[in-house]
């Protein structure tokens, strides 16, 4: 199936990639060609076939309530790109 | 009392009369010691950023690993709310963009959450009880909290509450007024509370309410909802779930449509209005999280946990009025919370229960408002309170005496008994003291005696009032009563 | 002292344990080299002084009498996708440029533990997302080998694990950490005439290592020999509590059966690997290495993978959706580039825009699209399922054969600037790979010989789940037999 233009825009937006109007043509054309390349799925019959979400066949593991990690407030700042007062800041949010 | 309603006020409209319908979701967070997928710690109030693994802000190659005794406590919830416990539950990723969520996604359940079906049972303010419907319950990490008034461009973002575990809490859309809607709020949150799960601290957010709203014309399919967010008390529900019904009527009558949105009630204006930052959030590409296993509990676990199960306010209420004798609204009271119930019990263990009962509810709830206290930490305790009722009920002393006592125990901490000791307060109860008493008024009011004996029955009261002034009020009423009379008739 | 550099680890380990040469020496030949091809352009970061502080750490142990393990003093390339404690990790990518890891990748904390020097941090492809690492920020790797004939055009070293297989093809490095997702340490190994093996999915935790397709990325070793291949394993491998898809079995000496032979073994070949168009020299050589195996004793037989050919679409849903999750953490908020903007999307969007290239884009906008409301049943639930018929296909061969052979890759390594424009050519150097990726496989490249042009070309074998011990057997067995000794002219 051929992606549009605007189905192109409606990605690039939920996965904030910006994408500028003349872009949209080119994206369409490239998404394009994978997406019929991976159609090929449609030859093969799935009925009664369970996905596989995973290879692990052991149970999920699980950790004890035990607080072990944490109050390192300045190295999980440390690499960010902007910051104050030990918060993160980013361009102000309105709701 | 006035009659409970059948069936909630309907809203009056230009078109004719609306019905509400409400279905909540609450998000509750788990009582645990550290975070869902993650070591951090989970304490509230802590300076930014400090209670942050590195799996919490989202560093790359960070992976979770699952808390055991958040899927213990989302089991206990779901198995308090009469749900059915999903063997096989899973972690799937809810992708979507926010200054405070690290990972760009949400790690949550979608398919197949934990828990699924069951119920709690309301009794809505001036309504017959009712039972509402709960969905399903799932397990869900929180975001961190993005703060935008500390500076004029800037938000600032603190992930200590990052990746806590939350249980959501979806009902059935069963609610038609704000009355149920508190109901059943209060009352999951006392369950959650009994429970131990979720301390329902609704101020500090650990329990998060969002209310799904839409009118209908009785019979009418439902119509569109809007979900309003950031009710974050109890006493707001009401009045967001009124405004934004109106709204909506008004909306509709004027030849409007609702739309499917997000909202933000203020509780200063106690208005809804539109979220412009959840415009776009509506895909969120749900997938198996392909860093966690699915989650397959044994019977076993189930088992042990059900077994571990406290009794919940319900039954605990019902025995209480099968156990005790107790009125039920004296039950209901009892069985707020799991504190007062506990103090309940040990007030009334050996004793008169309706007696014990009257003197909690009263002088004994009296005290605790008056000093601010509550059952836990008050410096009388359940012991000396049945101290005190066992003076009453082995006729020590008198229930107006024991009024007295009471206020000096509140006033020196000292025992029921040591004060009746030290204050010369026990009941006279021997017959021939007492009758000396009586004779003795008698005789210095033969006046009224002879008013009494003329036909003037009012005056029996006067005597009573006298012998109790002339013994301190230590007489047994009871048996100056039963003395006096046959004197008195001459 | 050029020698140092053509050791193997386990000539490395006897020449330090006897004093023929000491770590720091080792060490400093290898920096040497680091220098002298830089060209190649194999390191997106160089840790000389990191190096030669590893190697007097590991001189001072064996000063003692002490030893961290069987890669002590071993001097080797750790592919930037390893989160590297105080060491620049950027993933080959703008957006990760600056990121200083405040931890230590579990993978990456093993070998320093065991001892290794680490002499750089390894050029790939951006988030290993690449089949010729060209799509690295940090520019493209050059593969070692030239063609014979007079063709000097510079070739690729394959990916996305390319700056590793180019560092330990041109004696930078006595070996190399890759990661593996859907042929990213095998691909390249064949390209650049080494061994590379993708262990078991989880055999090694994926702890601190930069995900790319959580259920499928596995970390493994890039030697010159497949005894390399399993010492090196051998200190990566191992449970790991911090990653829950981490196996939680024990680990098995991967040597145990180096020298047992094939004889007796039962080695599958699957007809539908033998694909329309394949060229004749890789036809050759797969044919070859199943002769080499026959020869030595095993039962050679043909097997049937019926959905082999729908393996490389389902990884083209499964690996991009999981992408595109995984990559949504790169917002410029806690750390990496921030490009500014009106409001906080305008942010998001700038940053992602400039900091990602274009296979990356690609990659998560395709992602994007399968699990978007309205497609995911139709693409990414579909590839899912799909995915269990081709495991399916494995376990039931596997009830027949010890392993599997086919060819590593549908060519040898191509001329930088071919096959660059058209992205689904490109994703077609992974048909043979991806199968095993698919189904959490172990799986081995190992040189078998070179092509018409003269360049090296590798044998692929798949084992069965957390069984490396017979997949290093066979493969000892046809590297025994390749004899493979050709080396890059000028390395």
């Amino acid at each position: 199936m051929a992606l549009d233009q605007a189905t192109v825009a409606r990605i690039a937006n939920l996965a904030r990639i910006k994408v500028t109007d003349d872009e949209l043509q080119a994206w369409a054309t490239d998404l394009s060609a994978i997406i019929t390349f991976v159609e090929h799925l449609d030859e093969v019959n799935v009925d009664g076939v369970e996905p596989m979400t995973g290879v692990g066949d052991f149970p999920l593991p699980l950790r004890a309530d035990k607080v072990s990690d944490g109050g390192y407030a300045e190295v999980v700042t440390s690499n960010a790109p902007e910051g104050a007062l030990g918060f993160y800041t980013v361009p102000k949010v309105v709701e | 009392m006035a009659e409970l309603l059948e069936h909630p006020k309907l809203l009056k409209g230009d078109s004719g009369e609306w019905e509400i319908v409400i279905g909540l979701e609450v998000h509750a967070q788990v009582i645990s010691n550290a975070k869902l997928f993650s070591g951090a710690p989970v304490a509230f109030g802590a300076e930014p950023n400090t209670q942050v693994s590195l799996v919490d802000a989202a560093f790359p190659g960070m992976l979770p690993v699952l808390n055991e005794h958040c899927v213990e406590q989302a089991v206990l919830t779901g198995l308090g709310i009469n749900g059915t416990v999903n063997k096989y539950s899973r972690f799937d990723r809810k992708n979507y963009f926010y200054a405070d969520l690290p990972q760009g996604y949400q790690i949550s359940q979608f398919e197949h959450p934990i828990v699924t079906g069951g119920y709690i049972d309301i009794e809505p303010e001036g309504e017959v009880p009712k039972r509402i419907g709960v969905t399903r319950l799932h397990v869900e990490q929180d975001a961190g909290k993005s703060i935008h008034d500390q500076h004029p461009t800037q938000s600032y973002i603190d992930l200590n509450r990052s990746g806590t575990a939350l249980m959501e809490i979806v009902s059935e859309p069963d609610m038609r007024s704000g009355e149920q809607a508190t109901a059943y709020l209060s009352k999951l949150r006392q369950v959650l509370r009994y429970l131990g799960t979720c301390d329902g601290n609704m101020d500090q957010g650990s329990m998060r309410c969002d209310i799904n709203v839409s009118v209908r014309h009785p019979g009418d399919e439902l119509g569109t909802r809007c979900e309003v967010k950031n009710v974050n008390s109890i006493r707001f529900v009401r009045q967001a779930i009124e405004y934004e019904a109106r709204r909506q009527i008004r909306l509709i009558e004027n030849g409007g449509e609702v739309v499917q949105e997000t909202r933000l009630y203020d509780p200063n204006k106690g208005e809804t209005r539109s979220m412009r930052s959840k415009e776009d959030a509506h895909d969120y590409r749900y997938f198996p999280d392909p860093d966690l296993l699915p989650l397959r509990l044994e019977d076993e676990f189930i088992e042990r946990i059900r077994a571990g199960m406290p009794e919940l306010p319900d039954a605990k209420r019902a025995r209480f009025v099968k156990d005790y004798g107790i009125a039920d609204y004296d039950a209901w009271v009892m069985t707020a919370d799991q504190a007062t119930a506990d103090f309940f019990e040990t007030v009334v263990k050996g004793r008169d229960a309706k007696l014990a009962t009257n003197w909690i509810t009263g002088d004994y709830f009296a005290y605790l408002n008056r000093e601010g206290f509550d059952v836990t930490n008050a410096p009388i305790g359940a012991e000396k309170l049945g101290g005190l009722v066992d003076l009453i009920s082995d006729n020590t002393i008198s229930g107006r005496i024991a009024k007295d006592v009471f206020e000096a125990m509140i006033e020196s901490g000292k025992d029921a008994a040591a004060i009746v000791e030290e204050k010369g307060l026990v009941q006279i109860t021997d017959t021939g003291a007492i009758e000396a008493i009586i004779d003795e008024v008698m005789a210095k009011n033969a006046d009224k005696v002879a008013d009494y004996r003329g036909g003037k029955d009012k005056l029996f009261g006067f005597f009573v009032g006298q012998v109790m002034k002339a013994t301190q009020g230590k007489a047994n009423p009871a048996l100056v009563n039963q003395l006096l009379k046959p004197k008195l008739d001459g | 002292m050029s020698g140092l550099t053509d050791l193997t680890i386990a000539g490395a380990r006897a020449g330090l344990d006897s004093g023929d040469f000491s770590a720091r020496e080792l060490a400093q030949a290898h920096i040497d080299a680091m220098a002298q091809h830089k060209a190649l352009n194999a390191f997106i970061t160089e840790t000389p002084e990191r190096a030669l502080a590893d190697a007097d750490a590991s001189d001072a142990r064996r000063a003692k009498g002490e030893s961290a393990g069987p890669m002590d003093g071993v001097p080797i390339a750790m592919k930037d996708l390893f989160c590297t404690e105080g060491v620049r990790s950027t993933a080959g990518s703008h957006i990760l440029e600056p990121f200083v890891p405040p931890y230590e990748s579990t993978v990456s904390g093993k070998l320093k533990a065991g001892g290794s020097v680490m002499l750089g941090k390894a050029n790939l492809d951006e988030f290993a997302m690449g089949s010729a690492n060209i799509t690295s920020y940090f520019g493209p790797v050059t593969n070692p080998w030239v063609a014979g004939g007079g063709d000097n055009r510079q070739r690729v070293p394959g990916g996305s694990s390319g700056g590793s297989a180019a560092a330990v093809a041109a004696r930078i490095a006595i070996a190399a950490t890759g990661t593996d997702t859907g042929g990213s340490i095998r691909q390249p190994a064949s390209f650049c005439g080494i061994v590379g093996l993708k262990p078991t999915y989880g055999r090694c935790s994926r702890w601190g290592i930069v995900a790319f397709a959580s259920s499928l990325d596995q970390a493994g070793p890039m030697t010159r020999t497949v005894e390399d291949a399993a010492t090196m394993l051998q200190v990566m491998a191992g449970h790991d509590p911090k990653d829950s898809t981490s196996a939680p079995y024990d680990t098995p000496n991967f040597a145990e059966k180096l020298r047992a032979g094939v004889k007796g073994l039962k080695i599958g070949v699957p007809k539908e690997y033998r694909v329309d168009g394949m060229p004749a020299e890789i036809d050759r050589i797969w044919h070859q290495g199943a002769d080499w195996l026959r020869a030595q004793g095993a039962d050679v037989v043909e097997i049937s993978l019926p959905h082999t050919k729908y393996a490389l679409p389902t990884y083209y849903i499964i690996a991009p959706a999981e992408a595109s999750s995984n990559l949504a953490r790169y917002d410029g908020v806690r750390y990496g580039l921030r490009v500014p903007g009106k409001d906080l999307k305008e942010m998001y969007e700038n940053t992602r825009a400039e900091g990602f290239g274009a296979e990356v884009k690609r990659r998560i906008m395709i992602g994007t699209y399968v699990l978007s409301a309205g497609y995911y049943d139709a693409y990414y639930l579909k590839a899912q399922k799909v995915r269990s018929l081709i495991l399916r296909d494995f376990t039931q061969a596997f009830e027949q054969v010890d392993a599997i052979l086919t060819p590593t890759a549908p060519s040898a390594a191509f001329a930088l600037g071919e096959k660059q424009d058209d992205p689904v050519q490109m994703y077609l150097n992974d048909v043979f790979t991806v199968p095993a990726s698919m189904a959490g496989l172990p799986a081995i490249s190992v040189p078998g010989g070179l092509s018409d042009e003269g360049l090296p070309l590798g044998l692929h074998l798949i084992g069965k789940p957390f069984d490396e011990v017979t997949l290093v057997q066979v493969a000892q067995a046809l590297e025994e037999a390749a004899g493979f000794s050709a080396r890059p002219a000028g390395y």
